[in-house]
C-alpha cells in the first residue's frame, strides 16, 4: 500500500524531509510518491508523516482514493465557503 | 531649546538632550540603543529609517517548508505583483542563493544584509538555510546575516545559527497564552505530529520563549515580530511586548495584519480586518512603554532584494545571475569603499543640519498643551523633503506636539496588489492616496500639482511645498508652529478641519 501526491502540491520539500522511507521524489509539476518505497509510515509512526506535516487540504492521497487532508481539515474555512470560492474561480 | 525629536522608547533610556540630527539621524530607532548594539545595527537598513536610505538588504528564498500554519498565511500564493511577507516567485538551491548573493552584493554595493525568511520557515528543516549561511560566511564575510523563524524549531538550532557570521535573528511571536495562540495557529507539526489548538500553540509558545533565552544567552540580537490583528492578539501584544522585552529583545517590531479575500488566508477569507493606521500607532505607542520598538518596516517579500520599499529582484533571475561573473574579492575592496564614503556621507550630514531654534518647548509648556498633529512627508530619503507628489510610491508620517517631533511609521501609497481589478494604474490612484494619508492633517512634499492639491485639500490634508529640499523634521516643527500661531492646535479645535 501507498499513499500518492495530486495536483493539490505547491512543491514546498515539507514532506520530503520527515518522509522515513525516502519515498518523497522531487518532481514537476508537483511532488510525487514512489509507490514502492512509501510504507505509508507503518511501524515507523503513528501517523503518515508526509500527510502530517502537508499544508494544503487534498494534496495527498491514501490507496483507496481519499484525501488524507481533505477539504477545511487544515486551515478551518468552512467547506460550504472552501466551494463558493472555487466556484467563484472556475467562472472567472 | 530646539523642539525636540522624540525617542522611541521608555522614558529613562532616552538621551537628554540628544535631537535627531545630533544623534544617529531622522527618526532613528537606535538613538536610545545601547552603544553596543547601535554598532552593530547601525548600517542595518530594516532597524534604522535612516540607514534605510542608504543601504540595501536582500532576502533569498531558499526555506520552502513549513511547521507550523499561521491564519494570515496561504501556502498556495504566488503572485508576482504581491508584495506580502511569506510570497516569492522562484524558489532557490542554497548554492544558486549563494551565488545570486554575491550578484546582488557586487553589483548593489551598498547591499549590507542578507536575510532568510521563508517562503516557509527557515529553521524548519534547516539545512537549506544553514547551507547557505555556511557557504556565504566563508565566501562574504562582508555580509551581515540574518534569519527570521516562528521559533518552533529554534531550540533545536541554536548552536548551529552560532556558528555562522549572524548577529541578529528574528522571532514571530504573536501571543504568549495559548488560548489566543490557537485563534492564529490552527496547527503545529510537532515530534512526529500534527498538534491542534490550544495543545500545538502552547508548546510554540514554550519553544519560542525558549529560542529568545537561548539566543539572548549567546549575545545574538532578537529582534520580535508580532502581527496585530484585530479582536484577537491586539491588546495581548501590550503583554508580549513587556515579556520580550524582559527577556532580553532588543526591539519589537508590531506589524499590522493584511487580510484580502484574494489572499486566500484564513483571515482573508473569513473577513478577518486588519488594523488601520491609528490603531496600529495607539498599540505601537502603548508598547512603547516598555519596548524599543520599530516603526518603519516594509514587510517585504521572502525574496526582495534592494532599499526598503524597492524591489530589484527582477535585475537578478535565475538565467540573469547564472550568466555574471563575479570577481567577489575585488568586489569586496569596491563594496568596502562604498560603505565608507556612505558613513561619511551622513556623517556629514548629520554635522550639517542646521540646528535651528524653532520652537522652545519652555514657552510651550507655559501655554496649554496642544494636540498632536500628524503630517505626512514625501521623501527620497536623507531626512530632506525632495519628493513631487506624484512620484512618492509611500509617505512617512510624523507627529507634531507640545512634546516635539516623532517618526510614526511609513504609509505605502501603492500598498500590496488587492487584486486584479486594481493592479493597473487608473483613475483611483489619486484617491487611493488620500485614503492612505487618513488622519494626516498636513502633506508635505517637494512639489504638487493643481489637481492634487485640491483634492487634498477638499480631503482635508494641507498640502505644503513651502519646504522643498528642507530637512524633514524642522519643516514639520515649524508647520506645526504656523499652525498654533494660526490658532489650529487648541485641543478644541476640529480635527482634520481644511486650512484656509
Amino acid at each position: 500500500m501507498a499513499l500518492s501526491i495530486e495536483t493539490a502540491c505547491v512543491n514546498c520539500f515539507a514532506c520530503m524531509e520527515v518522509c522515513p522511507s525516502e519515498a518523497i521524489i522531487e518532481a514537476k509539476p508537483h511532488f510525487m510518491i514512489d509507490a514502492k518505497k512509501c510504507s505509508e509510515c507503518e511501524g515507523d509512526f503513528a501517523d503518515p508523516q508526509c500527510a502530517s506535516i502537508c499544508p494544503i487540504e487534498e494534496a495527498i492521497f491514501a490507496a483507496d482514493g481519499s484525501p488524507l487532508n481533505p477539504l477545511g481539515s487544515l486551515t478551518g474555512i468552512p467547506v460550504p465557503r472552501l466551494l463558493e470560492l472555487v466556484q467563484q474561480s472556475t467562472r472567472l | 531649546m530646539d523642539l525636540k525629536v522624540l525617542e522611541t522608547s521608555g522614558g529613562e533610556q532616552v538621551k537628554k538632550g540628544c535631537s535627531a540630527s545630533g544623534c544617529g539621524g531622522t527618526d532613528d530607532q537606535l538613538g536610545h540603543l545601547p552603544e553596543e548594539i547601535r554598532q552593530k545595527v547601525h548600517n542595518h537598513p530594516c532597524y534604522s529609517e535612516q540607514a534605510h536610505h542608504y543601504f540595501a538588504r536582500m532576502h533569498v528564498a531558499v526555506a520552502p517548508a513549513c511547521n507550523i500554519q499561521c491564519n494570515y498565511c496561504n501556502r498556495k500564493y504566488d503572485c508576482a505583483n504581491e508584495s506580502r511577507p511569506g510570497v516569492v516567485s522562484e524558489l532557490l538551491t542554497p548554492d544558486q542563493a549563494v551565488k545570486k548573493t554575491l550578484a546582488v552584493a557586487a553589483n548593489i554595493p551598498q547591499m549590507t544584509v542578507l536575510g532568510i525568511a521563508g517562503p516557509g520557515d527557515p529553521l524548519a528543516q534547516p539545512e537549506r538555510t544553514l547551507e547557505t549561511f555556511r557557504q556565504l560566511s566563508e565566501k562574504a564575510p562582508d555580509i551581515k546575516l540574518c534569519v527570521s523563524t516562528n521559533g518552533l524549531n529554534l531550540p533545536n538550532v541554536v548552536d548551529r545559527i552560532c556558528e555562522h557570521n549572524i548577529d541578529h535573528v528574528t522571532i514571530t511571536i504573536n501571543c504568549v497564552d495559548p488560548k489566543v495562540g490557537a485563534k492564529i495557529y490552527p496547527w503545529i507539526f510537532w515530534k512526529n505530529r500534527r498538534i491542534r489548538g490550544e495543545k500545538g500553540a502552547r508548546i510554540l509558545i514554550e519553544q519560542q520563549q525558549k529560542g529568545l533565552e537561548m539566543l539572548v544567552e549567546r549575545g545574538v540580537l532578537v529582534k520580535v515580530n508580532s502581527v496585530m490583528i484585530p479582536g484577537v492578539n491586539d491588546e495581548h501584544l501590550k503583554e508580549v511586548s513587556r515579556i520580550v522585552k524582559e527577556k532580553g529583545a532588543f526591539l519589537h517590531n508590531v506589524m499590522p495584519l493584511i487580510a484580502e479575500e484574494e489572499h486566500g488566508t484564513y483571515y482573508g477569507i473569513m473577513g478577518q480586518r486588519g488594523p488601520n493606521a491609528k490603531e496600529l500607532q495607539a498599540l505601537q505607542d502603548s508598547c512603547a512603554g516598555d519596548m524599543n520598538m520599530m516603526r518603519h518596516c516594509r514587510q517585504c517579500r521572502a525574496d526582495a532584494v534592494g532599499l526598503l520599499g524597492e524591489d530589484r529582484g527582477a535585475e537578478f533571475t535565475l538565467d540573469k545571475i547564472e550568466a555574471m561573473e563575479i570577481d567577489y574579492d575585488a568586489a569586496m575592496v569596491k563594496r568596502a569603499a562604498v560603505h565608507a564614503a556612505i558613513e561619511e556621507e551622513i556623517q556629514t550630514k548629520q554635522t550639517a543640519t542646521p540646528n535651528v531654534v524653532t520652537v522652545s518647548i519652555d514657552s510651550l509648556k507655559k501655554k496649554k498643551p496642544t494636540r498632536p498633529v500628524l503630517m505626512a512627508v514625501a521623501t527620497k530619503g536623507g531626512g530632506i523633503i525632495n519628493q513631487h507628489f506624484g512620484h512618492a510610491t509611500e509617505f512617512l508620517v510624523y507627529e507634531a506636539s507640545s512634546e516635539g517631533v516623532r517618526f510614526i511609521g511609513p504609509r505605502r501609497a501603492d500598498q500590496y496588489c488587492v487584486g486584479q481589478d486594481t493592479c493597473n494604474e487608473d483613475e483611483s490612484t489619486l484617491s487611493r492616496v488620500i485614503a492612505t494619508l487618513e488622519g494626516c492633517e498636513v502633506m508635505l512634499s517637494a512639489r504638487i500639482g493643481l489637481p492634487p492639491y485640491e483634492a487634498l485639500e477638499e480631503a482635508g490634508i494641507q498640502p505644503v511645498s513651502e519646504y522643498a529640499m528642507e530637512p524633514i523634521e524642522e519643516s514639520v516643527s515649524k508647520v506645526y508652529q504656523e499652525w498654533l500661531e494660526a490658532g489650529k492646535l487648541d485641543e478644541s479645535a476640529e480635527m482634520g478641519a481644511s486650512v484656509a
